[in-house]
């Protein structure tokens, strides 16, 4: 089976690492990974800030690039759910009866990494091992937009090693929300500082998620307060074998 | 007295929600009691609903019946009209609050009565009826509790149900006996409960008449129905010989048997109950018992512009249950006041700057009040996307300020940079290009590994937060340089 890769903009960017993961665990488990290069940014930021009509021309490139291949794969819970659920809203905006059909037949295509290995592939055990006490914060587009439901916890049971310790109140908001986390950066950081208490109620020293965007936000203050926790998505923890970590 | 700073119903100037919000976010006593009054009534809420079997069934019967009353707005009011008309009451009409304002003082006066009895009712803090009728020399008594707390505080309703959830029982404690007079109280919700009604049954007995909101009004009918836990709505209803409601245009729903969706829906949703202690029903006037005048205003005020946005319109199926606010972060830590509006929270967020219009900073800013975790759709009982009204919101925000702003809306540094980024997204080549400028152009803020400080407006970031700098190689570098090619295997 062949996926293309949506490394998104974000990722690409700041955290290469995670791309780098992605494509380690897709290709262990026999997946030839495609990454068309034409690829930018889906329009999250842009649409979900209100800049709608500039979004509408990223939605279009999205799905011109990748709308020939069999399966979509992203290391984003967010930015699955904004073409899953806010590119149908794009096209209407558009009004362009065409671009919602492409919509609509490259949405069920796309998925989000956990999804994608524990609904379409049915796979729980990638052969990771981790020795490491990790707890997992499930971001809200996951959850709420994707119904990931327990596929991350899936994959990381199956981690071999690992000392995994639930998160306290792990359904709450971290207070990311991409622009919000600028625009109301005050509210913003009040909600960070219940979920990073939470976290460190853990005795972890990773806290792990499916989304870098609001890992970048916990780990800005993890490190702000000098926590000694780190924050690793979970792409890079399916990559770790213990062959990779013994010399 | 204190004294609060205009709202969006207001003509003044209201501040914008992240102006207000870090004033709420700095008061500890408000962020102890919010946080404990969410959280538990969030806890039991879950409790009641999870042993529904057909709650998802409930949701979507609310959700269905909600939209064809919007759809049929029109036929569905005249009916009601003659409903009500036929039972013995008298309708108004009311463009909008003023209207509303003035046909009420009018009914008051008409009956000479100097004091009205009222029960908690938000679609009269909308039309500010209270300052209106003071105006008028006419004293409007609040009955509901924990409105009575807040009309003597001077204050005004932070939470759609429980207005005073700000309070804790010792600053109400305080409140009673400074303005009721009232000795030797403790602050046992007993003792405090007593006080309030032995100031209010007299009021209750001296007054000619009443006024309410109303939860739910059935077309085919005529039935108005006010839900509520203490029982005062009931005696504000049946005891003054003079009774009138005002409602927004949308409470309507088609038939009576209606009522067995939503009275499974609301108090679960609300006050985490199986069924609230009193829900008073009444038909026009029925002939020596309880009122014998009736009148119904029906109020717009904004909302037939809502019902024409169709992304917008469902924020009219509310029902105003409050579980949106309840389950809300950013609501829970900044709680309503910051809103500056009679209808916080997310259900807030997104009726406000509808009601009041596009283009006024204030409510302008209520769309981006939330981090668009979907909490709130998620336990909304008639099924309103309060994100994707959110996000929708926001895309009218912007057009507004772009097509109408005139130079000041081009010029303003968001939508430039907006601007530039989406060019820069347009084209993969000026996409790399960004890429590598932004690694060079970082050097100044990069110190040992983070960024501890962003200039201008990115500030807010670093404020709490560190910023990981942009690493040496793009991911796109890396696979280039793997593979030569665009596949790996």
């Amino acid at each position: 089976m062949h996926a293309a890769l949506f490394i998104t903009c974000f990722n690409d960017t700041l955290f290469p690492e995670t791309g780098r993961a992605t494509v380690e665990v897709l290709e262990r488990l026999g997946i030839g990974v495609e990454f068309p290069l034409e690829q930018t940014c889906c329009g999250q930021m842009h649409f979900n800030t209100g800049y709608q009509r500039e979004a509408i021309p990223l939605v279009r490139r999205f799905v011109q690039v990748f709308k020939d291949y069999e399966a979509i794969v992203a290391p984003s819970g967010s930015c699955v759910g904004m073409i899953r659920e806010l590119y149908p809203l794009a096209a209407e905006l558009a009004n362009d009866k065409r671009l919602a059909a492409d919509v609509e037949d490259i949405a069920p295509k796309v998925f989000e990494l956990s999804e994608f290995l524990v609904k379409k592939l049915r796979v729980t055990d990638v052969g990771a091992y981790y020795p490491h006490r990790v707890t997992y914060h499930p971001t809200c587009h996951s959850l709420r937009m994707l119904e990931v439901g327990d596929a991350p916890l899936k994959l990381l049971e199956a981690v071999r090693g690992i000392d995994f310790v639930e998160l306290p109140e792990a359904r709450e908001c971290c207070g990311f929300g991409g622009t919000f986390a600028v625009k109301n950066a005050d509210t913003s950081i009040a909600m960070l500082g219940d979920k990073l208490r939470h976290v460190l109620e853990t005795g972890a020293e990773v806290c792990a998620a499916g989304d870098n965007s609001c890992l970048m936000h916990i780990g800005g203050g993890l490190k702000r307060q000098r926590a000694g926790v780190r924050t690793v998505h979970l792409a890079e923890i399916l990559a770790t074998t213990e062959e990779m970590i013994k010399p | 007295m204190k004294t609060r700073a205009p709202d969006a119903f207001s003509n003044g100037k209201t501040p914008r929600f992240e102006e207000s919000a870090r004033e709420s976010l700095a008061n500890p006593q408000l962020r102890r009691n919010l946080g404990k009054a969410t959280q538990t009534i969030r806890r039991k809420r879950a409790v009641v609903v999870e042993e529904m079997p057909d709650w998802e069934e409930l949701r979507e019967a609310g959700y269905a019946l909600k939209t064809r009353v919007m759809r049929h707005l029109d036929q569905y009011l005249t009916q009601l009209e003659e409903s009500v008309t036929r039972a013995g009451g008298q309708v108004h009409w009311a463009r909008d609050g003023r209207e509303a304002n003035r046909i009420i003082a009018g009914i008051v006066r008409s009956h000479d009565a100097k004091e009205v009895v009222k029960v908690k009712s938000i679609a009269t803090d909308e039309t500010k009826l209270n300052e209106h009728l003071e105006r008028e020399g006419i004293e409007a008594f609040e009955t509901d509790l924990a409105e009575l707390i807040i009309q003597l505080a001077g204050e005004t309703s932070s939470h759609i149900l429980v207005p005073a959830i700000h309070k804790n029982r010792s600053e109400i404690r305080e409140l009673f006996m400074r303005e009721l007079g009232v000795k030797d109280l403790s602050d046992d919700p007993r003792d405090l409960t007593n006080a309030a009604r032995l100031y209010l049954r007299e009021k209750f007995l001296k007054a000619k008449v009443g006024i309410s909101g109303a939860n739910f009004a059935v077309a085919e009918t005529g039935t108005i129905c006010v839900v509520e836990s203490e029982g005062n709505g009931r005696m504000c209803t049946t005891l003054p010989p003079v009774l009138v409601t005002l409602m927004g245009i949308e409470k309507i729903i088609p038939t009576w048997r209606d009522y067995e969706v939503f009275m499974q829906l609301l108090p679960r949703s609300s006050t985490a109950e199986r069924m609230n202690p009193y829900t008073t029903f009444w038909t026009g006037v029925s002939e020596g018992d309880g009122p014998q005048e009736f009148h119904l205003v029906l109020m717009d005020n904004g909302r037939t512009e809502v019902l024409a946005d169709e992304i917008g319109r469902q924020t009219l199926n509310c029902i105003r249950c409050s579980a949106c606010l309840n389950v809300c972060p950013v609501y829970e830590r900044t709680g309503g006041h910051a809103y500056n509006s009679v209808y916080p929270g997310p259900i807030g967020a997104i009726l406000t700057p509808q009601l009041v219009g596009i283009g006024r900073s204030g409510s302008d800013s209520l769309p981006y009040a939330s981090s668009l975790c979907g909490a709130c759709y998620e336990v909304c009982p008639v099924k309103i996307n309060i994100p994707e009204v959110l996000i929708h919101l926001r895309g009218r925000v912007v057009r507004h300020k772009q097509d109408e702003g005139g130079i000041k809306g081009k010029l303003d540094p968001e939508n430039i940079a907006m601007q530039a980024m989406a060019k820069t997204f347009s084209d993969p080549r000026l996409y790399e290009g960004a890429q590598k400028a932004a690694r060079i152009g970082q050097w100044p803020l990069a110190r040992s590994g983070a960024i501890h400080r962003l200039p201008g407006r990115l500030a807010g970031w670093t404020d709490a937060r560190d910023l990981k700098p942009i690493p040496e190689q793009t991911f796109r570098e890396w696979w280039r340089s793997r593979t030569g090619s665009g596949v790996s295997s």
